[in-house]
């Protein structure tokens, strides 16, 4: 408040100290009010017109639409494909958040522990996270193309015959998480990296006086620790990366095959735009976000406390 | 129990000559500082003592051993560091406990979860426990053990870093600049503490600092070094009563030692005192060793420039002429009061009185040196 009064306008200041308590408390709504403003049009607003929405039949490109209480919801809920896109997703989460992490942080401390080059390989292994989605998931589609992709070639060289990956029951979702993790351990690296400039040296000092000098045990009392805020923000925003995962699956597999690589997203998607049924994608969305939520919070209240040392 | 030998240790980084050949020898159980201004190598020869930095040549001896090869955990050395480097996620009691795990226990029975179920770890751990509840109540932190180091306050902090040294009871006790992030206040009382410690552990010191009061009060014998050279290694009093380099009488001393050119000395019409060699260049005396007298009669003479109070002590500076520096004299409070801008001459006790040469080193009287023999 004391920055704010240093600002007021003369006049303003004179009528502010005249009713003092009230006065400065409405200056603090005014100068919160554009982002409130914001808050509102950007996110509170489109969020209750998705609830709104979800109560309705509506249909994409209808004038009309009726509220049919939480008929939605019941039927979303009953619906086997939505349970297939959850538990698709949250297998997708399962395998591409710990790879992401894992990946990234191996390859951060290569490339910090190498004298050469570092630049470059940061670089590198940064490029898939520039890329866009939908480009890259057609260059992974020829690769991983049954008869003539990168992998089976390499596969049928070893003398091991590769499946069709994208178009395999077993496969379709693994293949989706192994793209999810290229496309994503370069931001992952590059946060570690920044975090491991961050570690004091004197730490490891101590630690090799103090008899922990292995590898395994300045990783496990100096830069692990030390990395802890660093892999919860990771961990936090690559479980939001794969449950908004999107674009590979509809390039790629749209959800197929026998929804075997469905995902909530795309179930969005294809409800509210290939079916046209607004209503109850508004419900699917209302479900989505909620998850998102709930998993944000849970995971900084229980990362928080581990992570921040006091 | 362990003296240290440094031979010619030298350590440069790139072109920068950080150490240049260096020979120390540190007796058993004594408390030695290194002090000298920052950049000057202290630091860089304590972490070459300590295994944390490779000497370019040179050896590095410890209780009569070569340990040039070895790494920082053979070398029997334990370290407090400047900005205590305790392990963040770890309670105080696991910080401590550290350096003793990594000794005793295998690296099977040190791994998470699995370790614990290991035998032989339960008995292990007692003991561990016993040591440092007994390390922990000598340091005053026993109260301290299950907090984590960022609920503690900097002098807590401090005494951990010392338990956590202390504990393995290692042959020789490394400190880098321990007080330099504690007040001014805390600061006293842990040079109190540490030279309570040092006396009870009798094992050896070596302590680094940039504070040369630090280093007069708590140290056995003191080495100043300055641009990676050692000037001199003495006991405290020796260094300020007998210094052998003019650098080493500026370092050490509060209010700095006077320094008049004999040139300046001359040029401001003063006699040079009796017994002055010939090649001297610079004369120094402490501001203890002058007393203010009437200007005139071939004495060094100047104006009161400004007076300091202390309460205990009135420090006057007097300024000898343009161009010329001044000269700290110490008054006592209940002799005649001086104020600024008197004329004043300055009486130095001619035994006080250090000649140095153009170089900076120190050239003796015939009697200082029967003294000193």
């Amino acid at each position: 408040m004391t920055v704010i009064e240093q600002d007021r306008p003369h006049g303003f200041a004179m009528k502010a100290s005249a009713t003092k308590g009230s006065g400065e408390h409405g200056l603090g709504w005014l100068a919160v009010s554009p982002a409130l403003l914001l808050l509102v049009g950007l996110l509170f607003g489109p969020v209750a017109a998705v609830v709104l929405f979800s109560l309705t039949d509506w249909q994409l490109g209808s004038t009309v639409f009726h509220f049919i209480g939480t008929a939605n919801f019941k039927a979303l809920f009953s619906d086997p494909t939505f349970w297939k896109a959850l538990s698709n997703t949250l297998i997708y989460a399962a395998i591409v958040v710990p790879g992401t992490v894992l990946l990234g942080l191996v390859v951060a401390l290569l490339i910090e522990a190498s004298p050469g080059l570092r630049g470059f390989y940061r670089a590198a292994h940064f490029l898939p996270v520039m890329s866009t989605m939908s480009a890259m998931a057609i260059v992974w589609g020829t690769m991983l193309h049954p008869t003539i992709g990168l992998v089976n070639r390499a596969l049928g060289v070893m003398g091991i015959s590769g499946v069709n990956w994208l178009r395999d029951e077993r496969t379709a979702l693994l293949a989706l998480a192994v793209i999810g993790i290229w496309q994503g351990f370069g931001f992952a690296m590059v946060l570690f990296v920044s975090g491991l400039k961050a570690v004091p040296q004197q730490l490891y000092d101590a630690a090799a006086v103090d008899g922990a000098d292995g590898i395994l045990d300045r990783l496990r009392f100096v830069t692990l620790p030390m990395l802890g805020p660093v892999t919860m923000f990771v961990v936090i925003l690559t479980a939001k990366r794969s449950f908004e995962v999107f674009d590979s699956v509809r390039v790629l597999t749209q959800g197929g095959p026998n929804y075997a690589s469905e995902v909530l997203l795309h179930r969005l998607y294809t409800e509210s735009f290939d079916f046209l049924h607004m209503g109850y994608g508004a419900a699917l969305t209302v479900v989505y976000l909620a998850i998102i939520v709930l998993l944000t919070l849970t995971q900084a209240r229980l990362l928080d406390r581990r992570v921040h040392y006091s | 129990m362990a003296e240290i030998e440094l031979r010619h240790i030298e350590k440069s980084y790139g072109e920068t000559a950080i150490v240049k050949g260096v020979s120390l020898s540190i007796r058993d159980g004594e408390f030695l500082t290194l002090v000298g201004p920052s950049g000057c190598g202290k630091s860089t020869l304590l972490r070459i003592i300590a295994g944390l930095e490779a000497q370019d040549s040179g050896e590095v001896v410890v209780a009569g051993r070569c340990v040039n090869d070895k790494r920082p955990k053979e070398r029997d050395v334990a370290m407090v560091f400047q900005s205590y480097a305790l392990y963040p996620h770890l309670s105080v009691f696991d910080n401590l406990a550290l350096p003793l795990r990594t000794r005793r226990l295998s690296f099977a029975q040190r791994l998470p979860f699995v370790g614990r179920a290991l035998p032989g770890r339960g008995g292990i751990e007692m003991m561990i426990r016993a040591e440092i509840e007994q390390a922990a109540a000598m340091l005053d932190i026993a109260h301290l053990l299950h907090r984590k180091p960022g609920q503690l306050s900097g002098g807590q902090r401090q005494r951990v870093a010392l338990g956590r040294a202390m504990v393995r009871q290692p042959a020789v006790f490394l400190m880098d600049e321990p007080l330099s992030n504690l007040d001014a206040k805390l600061r006293v009382q842990m040079r109190a503490e540490i030279t309570a410690l040092h006396r009870r552990l009798g094992v050896t010191f070596v302590y680094v600092t940039h504070d040369q009061a630090e280093a007069m009060t708590m140290s056995d014998r003191v080495a100043v070094m300055t641009s990676g050279e050692l000037l001199q290694i003495a006991k405290p009093e020796q260094l300020y009563r007998d210094p052998e380099d003019l650098r080493v009488a500026e370092m050490i001393g509060s209010p700095k030692i006077n320094v008049v050119s004999c040139a300046h000395w001359t040029s401001l019409g003063a006699s040079l005192p009796r017994g002055v060699h010939g090649n001297t260049a610079y004369l120094a005396f402490r501001p203890e060793a002058v007393g203010i007298a009437a200007p005139g009669d071939g004495r060094l003479s100047g104006v009161v420039a400004s007076v300091e109070n202390l309460g205990s002590d009135i420090f006057l500076n007097v300024a000898l002429g343009e161009g010329h520096g001044t000269v700290v004299v110490r008054t006592h409070p209940d002799g005649s009061r001086s104020e600024p801008g008197r004329p004043v001459g300055l009486q130095i006790d001619p035994a006080c009185l250090l000649q140095f040469d153009s170089a900076g080193m120190r050239l003796r009287h015939a009697e200082q040196i029967e003294a000193a023999a």
